[in-house]
């Protein structure tokens, strides 16, 4: 019953209180670059949320053999497999889906939530824990970027899901797809959650504190302080 | 080299700085631009590790891609050859650094850790191979170009938002806007001023 509740506190966890695209920010780029339509934002996450559970998955069973000097790039090795058979799968099976999210697909590599949960869950935890995780994280990351794709779809094109929903209503405002409107929207959504978190505010940065590169990076942030 | 070749090359260059800006128009390499923009100095030097090492990365992955991975029909294991071949050559690179310039490492090397998992990085290895494949005339020459503009236009972009920011930083801002709000709604109206420049480089180089 007790290790019931906590698997589901560890779903739970990275839909709400952990959002990594709104309360841990990570992964922005690819939260900007595909949330043009509501459809790019699902096929993105999903693909995403593949590579996080399977690649968590491994690197938990993995955890105990791999050097820590060279996890790094270990985790990196497993993760890129993991992102070409999903660039294969959706080549072979979504051809229109491969067009649209173009290069951010293999770029699924570098996305630092994967980094990051490997780095912060994974190589520490169980098997059956680090496969929820993933799955959470991919849920929350996957429906972050659902919501952006929906504003952005309905006020630059008047559509959702391709369906017309605000023709002959008003005129689409086009600005809301080109890449001002992505940092735009991303703005509003990161000041709205954090108006509604416990905390009642806004991410000062970037999610550096599951980046497994914080220690090169709060180098950077001591000599902006000097 | 003629004039015709040079004035390609000019139009390449500008293109990826002004029309085909990595930061504000593809929305690649955004964690370090919302990241290590708060000053302007910090903002150069990791604008300067990720032009040198988009120029290096894409000097090895094209005949890398071109020459081994097409002809032995390998090329589904770009992404993670990439990324490795990447993260070899930036560890290289530190080493090197740390090794025989000491000045520029103190300078450059603190940045460079950072750049193995730069989208931009990544990114502009894959997106001139993209290009090369739509236009034959798209070579390793001008894959260089290319990938050295697009590195100036993350300098550009950084530097202009760094510029920004500092004065952000005397605002009174809403408090539900503090932080990371502000700075993206800010990332917002610089990207609306890089939309002018749609059609210029077409214009200039004619």
């Amino acid at each position: 019953m007790d290790g019931k509740k906590s698997l589901l506190q560890e779903f739970t966890k990275g839909i709400i209180k952990e959002n990594p695209v709104l309360r841990l920010v990570l992964g922005c780029c690819a939260t900007l670059a595909v949330t043009t339509a509501a459809s790019n934002a699902i096929g993105m996450g999903a693909a995403t949320t593949f590579v996080l559970v399977c690649s968590n998955a491994v690197i938990s069973l993995l955890r105990n053999v791999i050097p820590n000097k060279v996890r790094i790039p270990a985790f990196i090795t497993i993760i890129a497999g993991f992102v070409t058979i999903v660039q294969m799968f959706i080549k072979a099976f979504s051809p229109a889906l491969d067009t649209a999210l173009g290069v951010f697909l293999p770029l699924i590599v570098v996305n630092c939530i994967i980094l990051g949960r490997a780095e912060m869950f994974a190589s520490k935890n169980k098997i059956l824990p680090s496969i929820i995780d993933g799955l959470g994280m991919g849920v929350g990351f996957t429906a972050a970027m659902l919501a952006m794709g929906i504003i952005r779809e309905l006020l630059g094109a008047g559509t959702v899901f391709g369906i017309p929903i605000l023709s002959g209503f008003m005129e689409p405002i086009i600005i809301f797809l080109l890449p001002p409107g992505g940092f735009f929207v991303f703005g509003m959504l990161i000041a709205l959650s954090g108006k509604l978190s416990k905390e009642g505010k806004a991410p000062e940065s970037t999610g550096c504190a599951s980046c497994p590169l914080a220690a090169s990076c709060s180098k950077i942030t001591e000599k902006e302080g000097k | 080299m003629d004039a015709q070749m040079i004035r390609s090359l000019v139009a390449i260059f500008l293109a990826a700085i002004l029309t085909e800006n990595y930061v504000l128009n593809k929305f690649l390499g955004i964690c370090p631009f919302l990241g290590v923009s708060k000053k302007l100095d910090t903002a150069f030097g990791m604008s300067c590790a990720v032009t040198v090492v988009m120029v290096i990365a894409t000097a090895v992955t094209w005949p890398l891609y071109t020459y081994i991975l097409v002809p032995q029909g390998l090329e589904y294991l770009q992404t993670l050859v990439f990324i490795l071949v990447i993260a070899a050559l930036v560890q290289l690179l530190e080493t090197a650094l740390h090794k025989y310039m000491p000045p520029l490492y103190n300078s450059l090397g603190i940045y460079l850790p950072l750049i193995t998992t730069n989208c931009a990085v990544l990114g502009v290895t894959m997106l001139v191979l993209e290009k090369g494949a739509a236009d034959p005339s798209f070579g390793f020459v001008q894959s260089l170009v290319n990938a050295f503009g697009s590195g100036v236009g993350f300098l550009v972009a950084m530097l202009l938002f760094a510029g920004v920011r500092e004065r952000l930083e005397d605002c009174d801002i809403p408090e539900t806007f503090r932080g990371l709000p502000i700075t993206l709604v800010a990332a917002s109206l610089v990207a609306v001023s890089f939309l002018g420049f749609n059609g210029v480089v077409d214009r200039l180089a004619g």
